[in-house]
């Protein structure tokens, strides 16, 4: 039975690039705890044989001619972007200097 | 003298702006009137595209005015549910964080019904990243089912389903991951269909769960999803995914003839725990077809039970990926109470996904996390395996296999909104057909004894899309109850 603790709230939260505040942490650790402990009955099927389906359709590799295509213009690339300076899309600063 | 062209299916309005009875353009504005009409209480549109509508319906009437082909939907009304990137209006997947985002292209979908002689009305309202099933998730309004304004109207494609029931397009996309248009189309009484993952083309498709995701029409009847699956299927080099396998001509599989078809009924789904009119409208509807000359087999699919929990794993898993791109840099919204980078993408995020997508993006990061990759994802993709086995070994004996679409019909609104858990068992008879990849439809088979919609689902094998029309088109000829129409308000 998965058991989700507040930390591991905290801990996957922060791998997701979400923050959580003390009682989100405390809905969601609920939640989760729910949902995940529903996912456990899928241990009682023995799947040691059994081989992932790890593609929807079977497909072997899709390959298409290296050519030049029409594309976005940098323009049209950039219009949605929150921050650019015409040229790159523009981050609060990286690197200390 | 005008007439209501909004009530026509899509095939006799292109009929009737063929032969000259109207044109596209007093077509179209019959739609724009029948939004104006319903929409205030509907609800399904969150964008109308009136003056550029007018205009495609402008160019179509010139090109018919010419004696040029205008294609095989020239002149018909359609929505387009707001996942699809459209170079008109904004494409927000009904999410605070995509708010004002303009797509610099169409979807493939998009410019295939366009060059096909269709006119856009607008953008349809969805759960947020079609993430739900009741479009209660939109952060940008709530969908009323037109046949119970109290009801919703299912999801995560509402919207679209809702603008077929209450006649405000005449052909609607949509996008199912894990029964988002066959759902909607049984709560709301109309036809949807999922076709095989790889039949049609994903470019420009917001992706949720690459392995599941599949994009698909809402339509009147039988003949006009023939007609719209015609234009979207086929192969696309933009879209790797999409299959080369060839597409047939499917208004050929309109007939009316199901005398050497097997329907197989998994003795899984017909449980005690599937009751009321739901039980007593499909059993109803497989005895008009049986008396037509199908023969009918019992057959199983024992991993059933296992569906939800694997695809709850799979597909928070993939959208936890997919919607890792919503980071404030290159498009969508940025906060701008950060210091740093991090803080920028942390705050963008938690400020503008909704619950339901914080939630899913956390149990999927969850899931493919170190420590548990192997124990929730590998497994469910183990167990995925299992259950389109059962599928294969249920179509050697079958040729299609009848469920309903939905265990109830569409319940209240804010009904099912406190339990997530409670929202997702509701999708029990969907989700096996996307993890199987096979393809699925839902068409209208009657009314609950309150007057609700009852779906019944018609699965296929894969690429036997024909098989599901055929059989959709005779039931549809010789169904035992007369639809009609839902009155709005």
């Amino acid at each position: 039975m998965a058991k989700i603790t507040q930390q591991d709230v905290e801990y996957v939260a922060r791998l997701a690039h979400l923050a959580v505040d003390d009682a989100a942490k405390e809905r969601l650790a609920g939640e989760m705890g729910d949902i995940l402990g529903y996912m456990d009955k899928l241990n009682e099927l023995n799947t040691d044989d059994i081989e992932p389906m790890m593609h929807a359709q079977e497909m072997t590799n899709v390959y298409r001619d290296d050519e030049v295509k029409p594309s976005l213009t940098r323009e049209e690339a950039l219009r949605n972007a929150p921050q650019t300076d015409g040229e790159y899309f523009l981050v609060p600063r990286i690197l200390e200097g | 003298m005008s007439r209501e062209w909004y009530k026509l299916t899509a095939h006799a309005l292109r009929e009737a702006v063929r032969n000259g009875e109207t044109t596209a353009v007093e077509a179209t504005q019959s739609y724009l009137d029948r939004i104006k009409a319903v929409d205030g209480k509907v609800q399904a549109y969150i964008d109308v595209w009136e003056t550029h509508a007018l205009q495609q319906a402008e160019k179509v009437d010139a090109r018919l005015k010419r004696g040029e082909d205008a294609g095989p939907l020239a002149g018909v009304p359609i929505g387009v549910k707001d996942v699809f990137c459209t170079k008109q209006g904004t494409t927000t997947c009904c999410s605070k964080i995509l708010k004002g985002y303009r797509s610099p292209f169409d979807a493939t979908v998009v410019e295939k019904l366009e060059a096909a002689g269709g006119i856009f009305l607008g953008k349809l309202n969805m759960d947020e990243f079609a993430m739900g099933s009741s479009t209660e998730n939109s952060a940008v309004q709530i969908t009323h089912n037109p046949w119970n304004l109290e009801c919703v109207p299912g999801g995560s494609s509402g919207g679209s389903a809702a603008a077929i029931a209450a006649n405000e397009c005449a052909i609607a996309l949509g996008s199912d991951t894990g029964g988002s248009i066959r759902q909607p189309a049984a709560c709301c009484g109309c036809v949807g269909l999922k076709p095989t993952y790889g039949r049609v083309s994903r470019y420009g498709l917001v992706a949720f769960a690459s392995s599941l995701d599949q994009v698909g029409p809402f339509t009147k009847d039988m003949r006009d999803m023939a007609l719209t699956l015609n234009v979207l299927c086929g192969q696309d080099p933009r879209d790797s995914t999409s299959s080369t396998i060839p597409v047939p001509d499917f208004t050929r599989a309109l007939r009316d003839d199901v005398s050497n078809i097997t329907i197989g009924l998994p003795r899984e789904y017909y449980t005690d725990a599937l009751g009321g009119d739901v039980r007593v409208r499909v059993e109803a509807a497989i005895e008009v077809l049986r008396g037509l000359g199908a023969k009918v087999v019992e057959v199983s699919l024992p991993h059933t039970d296992y569906a939800i929990a694997v695809y709850y794993i799979i597909c928070t898993a993939e959208a936890s990926a997919n919607l890792a791109r919503f980071d404030g840099v290159r498009y969508g919204y940025r906060s701008l109470n950060a210091n740093d980078v991090r803080e920028m993408y942390v705050n963008s995020k938690t400020e503008m996904f909704g619950p339901e997508v914080q939630r899913r993006i956390m149990l999927g990061t969850y899931v493919l996390s170190s420590g548990y990759y192997d124990a929730y994802y590998l497994k469910a993709q183990k167990v995925r395996t299992l259950i389109r086995q059962d599928f294969q070994r249920a179509f050697e004996q079958c040729d299609v296999i009848l469920t309903p679409t939905s265990p109830t019909p569409a319940f209240k609104l804010g009904e099912k909104t406190a339990d997530p858990l409670e929202m997702y068992l509701s999708d029990i008879y969907t989700i096996s057909v996307n993890l199987a990849s096979i393809p699925g439809m839902s068409m209208p088979c009657g009314l609950t004894d309150s007057g609700l919609p009852v779906g019944l689902q018609v699965l296929g094998k894969p690429f036997d899309e024909e098989t599901v029309l055929r059989v959709g088109y005779t039931y549809e000829q010789h169904r035992d109850f007369e639809m009609g129409a839902p009155e709005i308000g």
